[in-house]
């Protein structure tokens, strides 16, 4: 009972909150709504990891589905959520003060938003593959609006781009679905008016497709994950469809970016873990794993060598997520227990430590009026509570301990070596190598390199500062004590590796 | 309605189905691509109309019948307002170039295109053997003409440069997946059917409020205009 209200509280909440923004406007009263709806999804997302064990339950017939790896990504939306959205409130006020948004463009970043991590939350907790492509599709169009919150060229251009490439390839996702719903119906899968009658998804359901995995027809579900792999891999990212993604992130308001980087890359991810369960009962490890190792280790070297060119911040933020979704991808052809649940671990600890120096980032392009590094230079002097919260994310991000992603990249690497792939590992390594130095010298030149003197100063508010401080505390501190989450991601893992 | 006029008329939906995404590729001015859509639309929605009169599915028909709704009259519809009217009928005040009437400088010539659109035809059979190969009914035969449609749809969308030309691509290539759909399962189930529907409309309504930025910022929908972001 509790874990249906938990379930219905993480998809609901958040409409609440942007049903709210409509009818109140812009204001402090709607920008907390959303804050407590983000608030909401984390705690259903602890609650689910409390109750569901190593099973899952279900919500609304078999329409809403929670398990270990639900509940891990429900917590991951919650807490980047409620830092992205409290982030929001001194970013927008500072738009408005600034001239560069309207009250009424306000009030729509007000409504997205928390509609935005409705159609996440739905993604994560959908109990067949039909509706969390709905879903996903469902979060490219929220956030269209949003990558094209301040209506400049360049904003109309990264927001044609994003939803014209997304669209393409979550259709090809849903093609791929479709695809796999027709094996899964010749496997004994429930099809056709049996399926339309009641309210689920019929052969789509995740349990139906993984128990009859094995009956699939081989050459028909290839073609299905393919597309699949194709479709979800766009959204997350990877390469060679990763070129929407920069231009959006630097387009997109701060705290959209991080939410976009910290959570829908993960989102999109996701599914392709569960397609992944699928296609090795199906098909036999081989197969997936081939696949997402050449689109890991591309996405990787792209992210890499952009990095080293890159002049921009937030584009280089950009691309360091491009990074870690090309470690995710490799992390996941390993495909061991070990490697799972570093992953997990790893796309909880990037998306905080990703939040922190986004909204740092935001504050720094209020401040300047520009996303060059060249421009934003001598931050640490400036203003030592943002220098410190912009260190502090990239300490995490480069994976130093006591952070997180220390302990998740020598899970992910213990991971692919215990799978055999050596050579892989190798090269990821190489990229990494690349990405570690770059983010290292743009990073510090940006924290520590010579200011002009007519520069502004970079103090911040208690209210600014506040969101950046619980993001780094919370960087911290499932990095020192993540104990209480072993359980959970083991538990996820498992279910993953079957 | 007897099994061999169901095969027929089923084969005759996915013919003007390939046959309005050949007409798309071939032709420039965006009216004709838009009529072009709709009349895709609506042989498309004949599929399962078809299949619901032959099976006596009365499920089936309303699906079908919502789709024709939506895909030969609203998106269409909401496509048409962004193309200007015809020269002679424009109101003198509206200062709207022609270029806004015609897909201007495609990156693949018509004879170019229309080799692809056979060639994709053939890969799309080939692609589609193991379809066939699992279920060898009528329906499921009929499944690489609906693939090559999704082909076309992903030609049309790296070769056009308007912002219009683009959302009719999409709408091929999503009229493309639904046909798939039908013809393979007699389409998904209800709740990914209405989510996947609403997904589209507010697609093509998103991107209709961008065109017209585009308009207002650009002064045209010349998609080669976008240069500002690269590396």
């Amino acid at each position: 009972m509790i874990t249906t209200a938990a379930m219905a509280a993480a998809v609901l909440a958040p409409l609440v909150a942007a049903m709210f923004t409509a009818a109140v406007g812009w204001r402090p009263i709607a920008a907390w709504s959303s804050v407590a709806a983000s608030l909401a999804i984390l705690t259903s997302g602890i609650v689910l990891a409390a109750n569901v064990g190593a099973g899952h339950v279900y919500a609304g017939g078999h329409l809403l589905r929670a398990d270990a790896l639900a509940a891990v990504m429900t917590i991951v939306i919650g807490s980047v959520g409620t830092l992205a959205t409290w982030g929001s409130i001194t970013y927008l006020d500072a738009e408005l003060r600034h001239g560069h948004t309207t009250p009424a463009r306000a009030r729509t970043y007000g409504i997205l938003v928390p509609a935005f991590l409705a159609a996440m939350a739905l993604a994560v907790l959908a109990g067949n593959l039909g509706l969390t492509w709905v879903a996903v599709e469902a979060t490219t169009i929220a956030t269209a609006f949003l990558v094209g919150h301040r209506r400049t060229r360049a904003s109309l251009e990264a927001t044609w781009k994003y939803v014209i490439i997304c669209s393409v390839g979550i259709a090809l996702a849903f093609l791929g679905t479709v695809i796999l719903y027709f094996a899964s119906v010749h496997a004994g899968g429930a099809g056709g008016a049996a399926a339309a009658g009641g309210g689920d998804g019929g052969g789509l359901d995740v349990d139906t497709l993984t128990a009859n995995a094995t009956h699939l027809d081989p050459a028909v579900t290839r073609l299905a994950v393919v597309l699949l792999l194709l479709g979800y891999g766009t959204k997350a990212g990877l390469a060679p469809f990763h070129t929407w993604l920069a231009d959006a992130h630097s387009q997109a308001p701060a705290p959209v970016s991080a939410l976009m980087s910290g959570v829908l890359l993960a989102v999109a991810f996701t599914t392709l873990l569960r397609v992944k369960v699928i296609s090795d009962l199906a098909l036999g490890p081989g197969f997936l794993r081939t696949g997402l190792l050449i689109m890991g280790l591309g996405t990787l070297f792209v992210a890499a060598l952009l990095l080293v060119a890159q002049r921009d911040y937030k584009r280089m933020l950009a691309y360091s997520s491009l990074e870690h979704m090309g470690l995710l991808a490799v992390a996941a052809a390993a495909g061991t227990e070990l490697a799972i649940a570093a992953l997990l671990l790893h796309v909880l600890a990037h998306g905080l430590g990703k939040s922190v120096l986004f909204l740092s980032a935001g504050h720094l392009q209020l401040a300047h009026g520009s996303t060059a590094i060249a421009d934003v230079r001598g931050v640490l002097a400036r203003g030592p509570l943002l220098g410190a919260a912009w260190a502090a994310g990239l300490f995490a991000l480069l994976g130093f301990p006591p952070f997180a992603l220390f302990a998740s990249e020598v899970g992910m690497a213990r991971g692919a070596a215990d799978a055999k792939l050596a050579v892989p590992l190798a090269a990821a390594l190489v990229a990494v190598v690349i990405a570690f130095v770059a983010l290292t010298l743009h990073g510090g030149t940006l924290l520590l390199g010579s200011a002009h003197p007519e520069q502004p100063s970079l103090r911040l508010s208690a209210a600014a500062a506040a969101p950046l401080v619980a993001g780094v505390v919370a960087c911290v501190a499932i990095g020192v004590v993540a104990t209480p989450l072993d359980h959970l991601l083991t538990t996820a893992a498992r279910l993953l590796t079957p | 309605m007897s099994s061999h006029t169901y095969t027929s008329l089923l084969y005759l939906a996915s013919g003007v189905l390939l046959l309005s995404a050949v007409g798309i590729v071939w032709g420039r001015p965006l009216r004709v691509a838009v009529r072009l859509l709709a009349a895709q639309g609506a042989a498309l929605a004949a599929i399962p109309v078809l299949g619901g009169a032959y099976r006596h599915d009365w499920y089936l028909l309303g699906v079908g019948l919502a789709v024709c709704v939506l895909r030969a009259a609203v998106l269409p519809g909401l496509l048409a307002r962004l193309v200007p009217p015809p020269v002679g009928l424009t109101d003198p005040r509206e200062q709207t170039g022609a270029g806004e009437r015609h897909e201007t400088g495609p990156l693949l010539g018509t004879s170019a295109s229309l080799m692809v659109t056979a060639g994709a035809v053939v890969l799309a059979y080939a692609v589609g053997q193991p379809l066939v190969a699992l279920d060898p009914s009528p329906s499921t035969r009929a499944a690489p003409v609906a693939l090559a449609v999704v082909l076309m749809g992903v030609l049309l969308l790296v070769t056009r440069r308007r912002a219009v030309s683009q959302i009719v691509a999409f709408l091929t290539l999503d009229n493309g997946i639904a046909a798939v759909a039908f013809l393979l399962t007699s389409g998904v189930p209800l709740v990914v059917e209405l989510g996947a529907s609403l997904d589209l409309l507010l697609f093509v309504l998103v991107t209709q409020v961008l065109t017209a930025r585009m308009r207002v910022k650009f002064g045209g929908t010349d998609l080669g205009e976008l240069q500002e972001l690269h590396e």
